[in-house]
């Protein structure tokens, strides 16, 4: 017990608001060590990889979102900008344009997406959450309105290889995912962009009476969202071979999930990228191990959205927000 | 008994230091909200190494004179000077560049953020890493661990705030104030969180940065801060300045019954706050 003591109270977990929470990772070993036992499929390569991929999309547009909730924010509107950033990409590439210009064009129109929401929060304050629910049905609709509900299949091979290919047997996707991570687990700790984000979702007033522009720092981080859900569409579509405007309907709870499991605080000023990380890991390791149980889709919502609870409300008893009136 | 105007005159250091002109000066500064006058034509002068203290009863517009000082409110009318030159306070990073600090009543700290995050807020220190600009962690740490042991204190500056007693936070916030070697230190309320040790720490504190050369501006409701540290003390009432008094000229009781009598406009007995 003096082991599980010292391992649970080490340095090595971080400090203060950027702390990963031991109790996440021992839960990551637990279910790990469980499935291991309850299903031989389980522990194969073939599920191991299988599993990597499943979760690389839902993580790279949590990125995005662990950077607005940590600053105190929120965006229900990753879904939609990752069908509508795919959509655009497949249409341009069906126009003539170079691969190149598509996803350029694809994370422009993301950024825009995410512009839309900054300015609707910083600049009207109107609430994060109703803006953003505001954007998923606006940029969703369009997404059909344009379409007319039709998929386009993607024929680009370069697209396409990104959601088969592999590099030395690690497929691009995953590759990609560990990039967009590392780039930010470097940036987040050396720069102003990552001190600022924690300080305003910590006390924005106090952010703004020492003279950081909240406003302009909070149009940044959604601008960065809707970057990373366009990334995480363009993705999508390498996976699935096709870009359609019903695409990642319903990513948002698997997003907010991993995010929230991670450490990452509804109130701000608190989370990690790795801990998001090591919540993607559990959350998709809970799937994984409930479709190999055969338990029915329709129970595997019950169980996100049961997941989803559990962690808001351990993250309202650490706290100690619960009052008891 | 003298008038509280007639009180004042010839005494008041920021207007009669000479050639230099006062550090701060308001002319006919006025604030509105709405239909609201928080300040109505303020005149004020803060010293070099003065310590002025601002007394008023809840809602005279203490709190609002000190924002606009800071920069956090833009007066509706009026002009301020710093140093004889007109100066535009468009927020409080404006008031910082001309080295104007202020402690907030509710310390204005992330809780989140440890010490030395705190203190640098804003102002982070920053190296080159290769082609890019980063912050420089340890030099900020070092930097905080610094300004908290100068000022006799001794906690790890990478405690986050939100683990801190009332009175350390309070001292970080005033550590973040000093970290930048301010002109003036403008302070809402500092003491209303701390114990009597704490305030007396505090008030050795302010007692060197006046040595220093420091102009202080207090806000407070309690007399005895007022008295313990100012040089001259300005009363207002009702978004105008009621009248202003030297606190050792007369004895503490009779002091205390001018201002209560300038707060509230009602004339007090001789000696009856004794």
């Amino acid at each position: 017990m003096n082991v599980l003591n010292w391992v649970m109270n080490s340095r090595i977990w971080g400090r203060g608001a950027t702390a990963l929470n031991p109790g996440l990772v021992l839960a990551v070993v637990v279910v790990f060590i469980a499935l291991s036992f309850i299903s031989p499929y389980f522990l194969t390569a073939t599920n191991l990889l299988n599993v990597a991929k499943a979760l690389v999309i839902v993580g790279i547009a949590a990125v995005g979102e662990t950077l607005v909730i940590i600053a105190g924010g929120f965006d229900l509107s990753i879904g939609s900008t990752m069908a509508a950033a795919g959509m655009l990409a497949a249409y341009m590439l069906d126009s003539g344009f170079g691969v190149a210009a598509a996803f350029c064009a694809a994370i422009g129109l993301g950024m825009s997406i995410g512009a839309t929401n900054g300015v609707l929060i910083s600049y009207f304050r109107i609430n994060p959450l109703i803006a953003t629910l505001a954007m998923l049905a606006i940029i969703r609709g369009l997404a059909f309105v344009i379409s007319n509900g039709r998929e386009i299949v993607i024929t680009n091979q370069t697209w396409l290889n990104l959601g088969t290919g592999k590099l030395a047997g690690i497929p691009y996707i995953v590759l990609i995912l560990v990039l967009v991570y590392l780039a930010f687990l470097l940036l987040l700790p050396r720069s102003t962009f990552g001190r600022y984000i924690y300080a305003i979702g910590s006390n924005a007033r106090a952010a703004r009476l020492a003279g950081i522009s909240t406003q302009r720092w909070r149009l940044l981080i959604y601008i960065t969202c809707g970057a990373t859900a366009a990334l995480a569409g363009l993705m999508l579509a390498a996976r699935t071979g096709n870009a359609r405007p019903a695409a990642a309907m319903g990513f948002e709870l698997d997003v907010i999930t991993a995010v929230i499991l991670g450490g990452a605080s509804l109130k701000g000023g608190r989370g990690t990228l790795l801990g998001t990380a090591i919540g993607l890991i559990l959350l998709f390791m809970i799937n994984n191990g409930l479709t190999l149980a055969q338990v029915p889709s329709f129970w595997q919502q019950v169980v996100k959205g049961g997941i989803l609870l559990a962690a808001v409300l351990y993250d309202e008893l650490r706290r100690g927000r619960v009052d008891d009136g | 008994m003298p008038t509280p105007q007639s009180e004042m005159s010839g005494h008041n250091p920021g207007a009669d230091s000479g050639a230099r002109p006062p550090l701060i000066e308001l002319r006919g500064i006025t604030k509105k909200f709405g239909g609201y006058t928080a300040l109505d034509g303020v005149d004020l002068k803060i010293g070099e190494a003065e310590a002025v203290g601002i007394i008023g009863d809840n809602g005279a517009g203490k709190s609002t004179l000190v924002k606009v000082l800071s920069g956090v409110h833009r007066p509706s009318s009026g002009t301020m000077l710093f140093r004889g030159q007109k100066l535009t306070l468009g927020s409080p990073l404006d008031a910082r560049r001309n080295g104007v600090e202020m402690i907030y009543q509710d310390l204005a700290l992330c809780e989140d953020l440890d010490v030395a995050q705190n203190i640098f807020l804003g102002r982070e220190l920053k190296k080159n890493f290769g082609p890019f600009r980063v912050l420089d962690r340890e030099a900020m740490t070092e930097a905080a661990a610094n300004d908290i042991a100068d000022m006799g204190l001794d906690f790890d500056v990478e405690r986050e705030v939100g683990q801190l007693s009332g009175g350390e936070r309070q001292m970080v916030a005033v550590a973040r104030a000093l970290q930048f070697d301010p002109a003036a230190l403008l302070m809402d309320e500092p003491t209303a969180a701390l114990s009597a040790e704490k305030i007396r720490k505090l008030w050795e504190m302010i007692g060197r940065l006046k040595q220093r050369g420091v102009s202080i501006l207090l806000v407070s409701h309690r007399f005895t801060d007022i008295l313990n540290i100012c040089d001259r003390i300005v009363v207002v009432r009702a978004g105008r300045i009621a009248g202003e008094m030297m606190p050792h000229e007369l004895p503490p009781a009779q002091t205390m019954a001018m201002m209560t009598e300038m707060m509230t406009g009602d004339t007090v007995g001789n000696g009856a706050e004794a």
